[in-house]
């Protein structure tokens, strides 16, 4: 459901430095809502509810703990 | 010990000789020639490790700096050609800062908002093949494009030449064989001393200009016989197919084998014209990088 090739045509780098800019000056709670407005924004311009629904579920599976280091205690 | 321990496992017997703090910079001199002094290397531009960029960068930077030095002193070009030095360096180096500066970024994010997009990447990475693409633990030196820059002449009235490599990129390598039918390479051949015309040919041999004193490689797809020309057999078709070229496609390549201009036929007076430009001889003014 979710693509799988390249959408950011060879220019991930420059798609991600754009989001970074648009951090810039902000604080941290400034940040976050920035982050809401723009996950609306790209929702809408996705229009695609099963696209959606399949990147909330990829973006909650992300969010499992990292498994801990042998030895290391939590 | 934590991160060392994870990888040599919890039983392993390890014990810490030395650890020291690792730090760079990025930063660049605003003009690489001041004068008779010109800057290379580390004395120009300093990056981060990250990528190769610094002893790559040093390299393309002497590259750069020989043959217009050489053109300047034997006085085939004006001291101005000089200025072509910082222009083009000065963007090379820009864009190994932008790319270092990315990296390090990457690795160590200066505020909560980039650690929270750099840490969403990493989560994401083992799933989404989108998210592996934007890991930057450095990204790898690769040849600098010189494209709009004032030696180059603009690809614009080179009609049909779609594809293939625009003025100011870097030659592409492709297996050929010379004239004794012995197996070569295009890229040995190309740049060096002085410039090259690389002209592309099909089964006939090409009526060349007569331009005195430019070496001139013919380039066809079956053995040819050309006076005062290098032949070169392509008979796989890889080197025109890299070049974009049917017959008739004509290069003029700069002595560090970036393309100078191209051509869709070689055309005496454009290619003088181009000669003259990437020579410094053209009155074209150098935009000041920087």
């Amino acid at each position: 459901m979710l693509r799988q090739d390249d959408g950011f045509a060879g220019r991930g780098d420059d798609a991600f430095a754009l989001l970074i800019r648009g951090h810039e000056g902000l604080s941290d709670a400034e940040s976050a809502a920035l982050n809401a407005r723009l996950v609306l924004i790209l929702a809408h311009e996705v229009g695609d509810l099963a696209v959606l629904d399949a990147a909330v579920a990829l973006a909650r599976r992300s969010l499992r703990p990292e498994p801990l280091a042998p030895g290391e205690s939590p | 010990m934590r991160r060392v321990r994870a990888v040599v496992g919890a039983d392993t017997p390890v014990s810490l000789e030395w650890s020291s703090v690792y730090s760079f910079r990025c930063a660049r001199l605003d003009r690489f020639v001041h004068g008779r002094v010109v800057f290379v290397g580390d004395s120009a531009h300093v990056v981060s490790p990250f990528g190769a960029r610094g002893g790559n960068g040093g390299v393309q930077d002497a590259d750069n700096l020989c043959w217009k030095l050489a053109l300047v002193l034997k006085g085939e070009a004006p001291a101005a050609l000089m200025g072509t030095y910082n222009e083009e360096r000065g963007h090379g180096a820009d864009e190994n800062i932008l790319q270092s500066s990315r990296t390090t970024a990457f690795m160590t994010p200066k505020t909560a908002a980039e650690r929270l997009l750099r840490d969403g990447v990493l989560a994401l990475a083992g799933e989404a093949p989108f998210a592996r693409t934007l890991l930057n633990a450095g990204r790898l030196s690769r040849p600098c494009s010189l494209a709009g820059l004032s030696l180059q002449t603009p690809d614009e009235g080179a009609g049909g030449l779609a594809g293939g490599l625009a003025a100011g990129t870097a030659c592409l390598d492709a297996p050929v064989a010379d004239a004794a039918g012995r197996p070569a390479w295009l890229l040995d051949r190309l740049g060096g001393t002085g410039f090259t015309l690389l002209v592309f040919a099909g089964s006939e041999p090409p009526s060349l200009p007569d331009l005195s004193g430019l070496r001139t490689l013919v380039v066809g797809a079956v053995p040819l016989s050309v006076a005062d020309a290098e032949c070169l057999t392509d008979s796989e078709g890889l080197a025109a197919r890299r070049y974009g070229a049917a017959p008739g496609t004509t290069y003029l390549i700069r002595p560090d084998a970036h393309v100078a201009a191209r051509f869709a036929a070689p055309d005496e007076a454009a290619i003088a014209a181009a000669l003259a430009r990437a020579t410094g001889r053209a009155g074209a003014p150098v935009r000041e990088a920087a």
